[in-house]
């Protein structure tokens, strides 16, 4: 994988959050209530996680007071509660590291090298990190970031190669158009002669193959060739079970993300078949100010709901308040009465 | 009406369809490592499995939705499907799927 950039100055503030899915958006509001800044960190380019990362557009009806609400509108709501709390999102960059420090603070980096020094640790990632979908094909995680790459960085780093591309979406049709250029040969492989990508990018990558530019075949990615992490060459499978093989110095696979755990599986958190079993009172898990919330944990009757994930957001504040406060008493307020939350809120 | 369920590593179980609810739903209740991360949305083709012994043509087609899911499924065969998009019902007892590789 990528080395981190360099090292930056850190940053302090109360609450450290990783994950802006639901639940760790609403734990800006319930911590911001209390007085206490958040930073989050989240792998994705935006807010919302699942919600806006799988399914944007699908209506949700179990939000309370929201009868019909799409994983896009509910997380812009979400942004719009909490914006009175000016929380500071980290996106596009996954924790990958946590540290105790000698004051009892938390340091969290990312790989990014953003590094937040915070009293209290939030772990609100859901089924964990988004990362690329790797192929079933044996010996695959060799050829990762020397020969197979799931993204593509620099263009240059394709150029004059034999260049395969796998998938049907619009990241494998774009980035076929995109390097058909500059590569030595182009191939496309997928597993039917249609596509889920834009039509225009489809005409196109159709008319290259007709100019002999590129190749396409149906089929899909069986074994790969190579030593020492560089590949020679890949064996192609169509569907009447027929192989065939293809030269190539690239392979780039372009299938989607799924959730992954990563990183957070060393952070030395007790974890159990993947998920961190927390307290009903606190919700924290059982390292002493590592607190988590919403789909990535259990506890007997856990129901994997967005509306558990804000019950579980407001009991994690009030525990969190006492570890980032020790010296000040915390008095239970509501919204609906208390000048002092309605002046945080911005509303008086 | 039961469902003929491979696990990836080759393990044949029973287990019972309910009516009306999705292949799916049934898999991942009855202990099967099937990931369905978007719970069954028809977004995330994590659920997708190989239809076997003839039962892929006694099904409803897949819907253009879930065609273009299958994009983002990984090792796609002809005979693949997304278990959220099909639905128990008794026609479809003694159904064999197998989990595809992820």
């Amino acid at each position: 994988m990528d080395q981190p950039s360099e090292v930056q100055t850190p940053i302090e503030t109360d609450v450290a959050i990783i994950g802006a899915g639901p639940a760790g958006l609403f734990s800006v509001f319930e911590l911001g209530l209390l007085d206490l800044k958040a930073h989050l960190v989240d792998i994705l380019d935006r807010p919302g996680g699942q919600c806006t990362e799988l399914y944007p557009e699908k209506p949700i009806y179990d939000i309370p007071a929201l009868p019909i609400v799409t994983g896009q509108e509910l997380t812009e709501r979400l942004m719009e509660q909490i914006k009175p709390f000016s929380p500071t999102f980290h996106f596009g960059e996954m924790a990958n590291a946590l540290e105790r420090l000698s004051d009892g603070r938390w340091k969290l980096s990312t790989d990014a090298g953003t590094q937040i020094i915070a009293r209290v640790i939030v772990i609100a990632a859901g089924g964990g990190s988004f990362m690329p979908k790797r192929p079933p094909v044996p010996g695959i995680e060799t050829y990762e970031g020397t020969s197979v790459h799931y993204a593509v960085r620099k263009m240059e780093t394709f150029r004059c190669k034999n260049v395969l591309i796998a998938g049907g979406g619009d990241s494998a049709l774009d980035w076929t158009l995109n390097l058909a250029p500059i590569a030595k040969s182009l191939t496309l492989v997928h597993h039917r002669d249609g596509f889920r990508a834009a039509q225009h990018s489809v005409n196109q990558m159709r008319e290259l193959v007709e100019q002999r530019k590129i190749n396409f075949h149906v089929a899909s990615v069986k074994a790969l060739h190579g030593e020492g992490g560089k590949l020679s060459g890949v064996t192609l499978s169509g569907h009447d079970k027929s192989e065939w093989h293809l030269e190539a110095d690239a392979l780039l696979p372009f299938f989607g993300l799924t959730m992954k755990l990563g990183p957070i599986a060393d952070f030395g958190i007790n974890l159990h078949e993947n998920l961190i079993p927390v307290d009903t009172t606190r919700f924290e898990s059982e390292t002493p100010g590592i607190f988590a919330i919403g789909d990535i944990i259990t506890y007997p009757g856990k129901l994997k709901l967005i509306l558990s994930g804000f019950h579980e957001a407001a009991l994690m504040a009030q525990a969190a308040f006492h570890i980032c406060r020790p010296n000040e008493k915390l008095r239970f307020q509501y919204t609906t009465s208390s000048s002092s939350l309605q002046k945080k809120l911005g509303v008086s | 009406m039961k469902i003929i369920a491979k696990d990836r590593e080759g393990k044949e179980t029973a287990i019972e369809g309910r009516d009306g609810w999705t292949i799916m739903e049934m898999l991942r209740d009855g202990g099967l490592p099937i990931t369905a991360e978007c719970g069954g949305a028809c977004a995330c083709a994590t659920c997708h499995v190989y239809i076997e012994d003839g039962w892929y043509e006694k099904l409803t087609p897949p819907s253009e939705a879930e065609v273009d899911m299958l994009d983002m499924a990984l090792a796609v065969q002809p005979n693949s499907r997304l278990s959220c998009q099909l639905t128990c019902s008794e026609d479809l007892d003694g159904i064999k799927v197998t989990l595809a590789p992820e």
